[in-house]
């Protein structure tokens, strides 16, 4: 009864989703307030239909109710509580599911918390809005409908697949949607404001908190990813150039674009067009993201053809909302009014440069992940685009990017001093300089790719502590007068340079994980010491371990540095009893210079044990890097500026912005 | 990933012993061509690091050929022929593949170009801005104030 409920809620979702779509729209044409005013209660009711929908998918999923053919297929009755409720959106159906309720949670609070957002943009943005609502719901019910009943109820589900039960994956998925659908909101701000012909700074108030709050789940979801892939895979690594990882990555680079040229656009009323036109790549990117790992076109271009109906009807979604999109921007466009001038070299300089290296790396990547899905779908025969391909092109367009990165935040707005910022900047410059030449001395040669990076990462982190010291004053004044400017000093400036910091702490790591990593793939015999980068490890052989679903094989390593026993890993293979299925555990021990891991499997029965040891010199950098970023855009976001619904108060906001001067 | 560990779970597990190269300089140039490798029945997944069968006996097939003291370029080329081209990570460049290789630096060529145009128009507007500015600004305040937002 439930399921029949959350099936009739969603059904009526799908209704609703139509009114919000067009009655506002209709409204704001005619200048009818009373049309106009219906946004809000239609994307209220959409969430309160959509959340009973995901509620009573939740509820089957709790109770295991096998009646449900969606649950038979994902979950069982054996699975812990935690990762039945996550087994919601762990498969296709569910996640659409998801995907929808995340962009009805955001429509209803653009609805609700944006009484002063003009309202015919409020009306348009909320049909907008309802428009991808409905598509999606269109196609949740039709192809993907995870309510369908099963004539014949098994006694248990089929769903127990013990990969699927890990944290790290568990909340990786709504993360990025999250971040997926929140620039949904910019798109939908972002086309709303090409049928009104008006860009202003009021719009990119409006805009910049939303970019923000996507990019901000979009880089979380990200470093979780990858995270999880370095310590559940077992291979060491942390980033593969998947095409999975790739359609995630493509968003948040044309995103953290959009995110600093809505930054032009609210101060300087500059890069109008650009910025709107950034927010429907963005979108777009984000479902091209969804499309890519749904429709299953990634397995095999023939897979994708032989079972047509989620992907062609994927590809119309894109197709509409992409090519409508553009068809807009190609038509309005022009005729929005330019806004400020700025000299070349200035901080909107900069940023246009920012731009131009994110997009061309945004470019490079959807390049080498769709290129050989496109050729052979032109019959050009099969090719494989793999890490080495993006390390070539990808990482190069990257470096200049970093060095200009250092300079950007010194230049003043409107017109800034090139040579007086390098001058201000020559203690990082020597900094940087005297580790690349230290480091290519010790390498020898070797690696320069990687002493590249990691110098310039010593440049960034540098020039941002350079010029967060130059903001406190630290030059005049004592500590005190500090304090003061630095209470003073506004949080989004605070956001930029923590989020840069991160930056350069996440290059660190991952150069250093690559220059320095030391590992030894082979077998291992109990009491025999392997020398890996220093550090001994000694295989104490092997036992089972029994758990609550699952044996292991626990394999038992010593480590130990200049005689001293350091760390204990005990990595190991589980079996889990009901499905058959086996996961690799990896034992790491971060240790400060790096992560000491382990990888262990058995070559043959009784064959002896094969181990993959690795010294992965500041690899958890990488990670600390990605949290350092989510935390500048959290700061930058708790700026009153920026906060949503802050616009109430604009003589105080002028008075601050006179004072500010940060990013 | 979560279907690329499905698929990885199905084919994995029963590895033949690997017999490692003694030669720690072959073992490098190894490990360097596993990484270049795809394992062809895997979704997106070097030789090195995938535990498909298919991938075992690549890897072996790469260690024989080192011990025969064949070059890299030379076993690159081999498993070329014996997969096609679909076995390298690195595509080769052949006229299939000149906007995947090219396309990159094309683009930001292009863009460098565009943002150049831009700037240069946007100088030219700046330039008539703050020259109108500045004979206001001489106009009314004679240097008066200092400006707060250069």
């Amino acid at each position: 009864m439930i399921v029949e409920f959350g099936h009739f809620a969603l059904i009526l979702a799908l209704g609703v989703s139509v009114v919000q779509a067009s009655v506002p729209m209709l409204g704001a044409r005619r200048g009818h307030p009373g049309l106009m005013a219906a946004a809000t209660p239609a994307a209220v009711a959409l969430l309160g239909l959509v959340g009973c929908a995901f509620l009573a998918l939740m509820h089957a999923y709790v109770v295991s109710d096998f009646s449900v053919l969606n649950v038979v297929k994902n979950s069982h009755s054996l699975k812990p509580f935690l990762y039945k409720l996550t087994g919601v959106w762990g498969n296709h159906e569910g996640s659409m599911l998801l995907w929808i309720l995340v962009l009805a949670l955001f429509g209803a609070i653009v609805g609700v918390f944006g009484r002063n957002l003009p309202p015919a943009l409020k009306a348009r943005t909320l049909a907008v809005q309802g428009l991808i609502a409905f598509g999606f719901l269109l196609f949740t019910v039709l192809t993907s409908n995870p309510f369908t009943r099963v004539p014949d109820p098994p006694a248990e589900g089929q769903g127990l697949n013990p990969l699927l039960q890990d944290p790290g994956l568990a909340f990786h998925p709504p993360m990025l949607y999250t971040g997926y659908v929140g620039f949904s909101i910019v798109f939908a701000f972002a086309v709303a404001a090409l049928i009104e012909g008006r860009v202003d700074a009021a719009w990119a108030r409006w805009v910049r908190p939303w970019t923000l709050l996507a990019w901000c789940f979009l880089t979380a979801g990200i470093a979780l990813g990858s995270w999880w892939a370095y310590y559940e895979l077992g291979w060491g690594g942390w980033w593969f150039w998947d095409p999975v990882e790739n359609a995630s990555f493509l968003p948040w680079l044309t995103g953290t674009a959009l995110l600093h040229s809505a930054i032009v656009v609210e101060r300087r009323e500059a890069l109008k067009t650009w910025t709107i036109l950034l927010a429907i790549v963005t979108f777009a990117m984000s479902l091209i993201g969804t499309f890519l790992v749904r429709s299953g076109v990634l397995t095999s271009v023939h897979a994708f053809a032989t079972d047509p109906d989620r992907g062609v009807f994927i590809l119309a979604l894109l197709v509409a909302a992409i090519g409508g999109g553009f068809g807009l921007y190609a038509w309005r466009a022009p005729q929005l009014k330019g806004g400020g001038v700025f000299a070349p070299v200035s901080r909107e300089g900069a940023l246009v440069l920012n731009n131009l290296f994110l997009t061309a790396g945004a470019a490079t990547v959807f390049l080498g992940t769709l290129y050989p899905l496109a050729l052979e779908a032109l019959g050009g025969g099969k090719v494989s685009v793999g890490p080495p391909y993006f390390n070539a092109t990808f990482i190069p367009l990257m470096l200049p990017m970093l060095a200009a990165l250092g300079v950007g935040p010194m230049l003043g707005w409107k017109r800034g001093d090139l040579r007086g910022a390098l001058q201000r900047l020559t203690a990082a410059f020597v900094l940087a300089a005297a580790c690349a030449v230290a480091l290519a001395v010790v390498l020898g040669g070797r690696g320069m790719l990687g002493v590249l990076a990691l110098a310039l990462a010593v440049w960034l982190g540098a020039s941002v502590v350079v010029e967060l010291a130059e903001r406190l004053g630290v030059r005049r004044g004592g500590p005190a007068t500090w304090w003061r400017r630095a209470k003073g000093l506004p949080r989004a400036g605070w956001g930029m340079s923590l989020a840069h910091l991160g930056l350069a702490v996440a290059i660190t790591g991952m150069a250093a994980s690559t220059l320095w990593e030391r590992d030894y793939i082979g077998p291992v015999e109990p009491g025999q010491p392997v020398e890996v980068g220093g550090y001994t490890f000694t295989f104490h052989g092997v036992t089972t371990v029994a758990g609550a679903n699952w044996t292991a094989q626990q394999g038992r390593f010593t480590v130990t540095a200049d005689g001293e026993e350091i760390a204990v890993l005990k990595p190991g293979r589980r079996h889990f009893i009901v499905s058959g299925d086996t996961t690799t555990e990896t034992a790491i021990a971060t240790r400060p210079l790096g992560d000491l891991f382990a990888a262990i499997r058995e070559q043959r029965e009784g064959e002896g044990y094969t181990a993959r040891l690795f010294f992965k010199p500041l690899v958890t950098w990488i990670w600390v890097g990605g949290l350092l970023m989510v935390a500048g855009g959290i700061v930058s976001l708790s700026d009153r500026r920026l906060r949503v619904g802050a616009p109430a108060r604009p003589r105080r906001r002028q008075a601050r912005g006179a004072a500010w001067r940060g990013a | 990933m979560a279907a690329l560990l499905a698929v990885l779970l199905v084919v994995a597990l029963p590895l033949s012993a690997p017999a490692r190269l003694d030669d720690p300089e072959l073992r490098d140039r190894a490990r360097e061509l596993f990484q270049e490798m795809r394992c062809v029945v895997c979704q997106s997944e070097p030789i090195a690091t995938s535990n498909a069968e298919m991938a075992a006996d690549m890897r072996e097939l790469i260690r024989d050929q080192l011990r025969a003291g064949k070059s890299n370029a030379e076993i690159k080329a081999y498993l070329r022929r014996r997969y096609g081209d679909y076995v390298l990570l690195k595509p080769p460049v052949q006229p299939t593949t000149y906007v995947l290789w090219y396309g990159p630096a094309g683009i930001i060529i292009l863009g460098l170009i565009g943002v150049a145009i831009f700037l240069r128009r946007m100088r030219a507007r700046w330039r008539v801005e703050a020259d109108a500015a500045h004979a206001a600004h001489e106009e009314t305040t004679r240097g008066a104030g200092s400006r707060r937002d250069g």
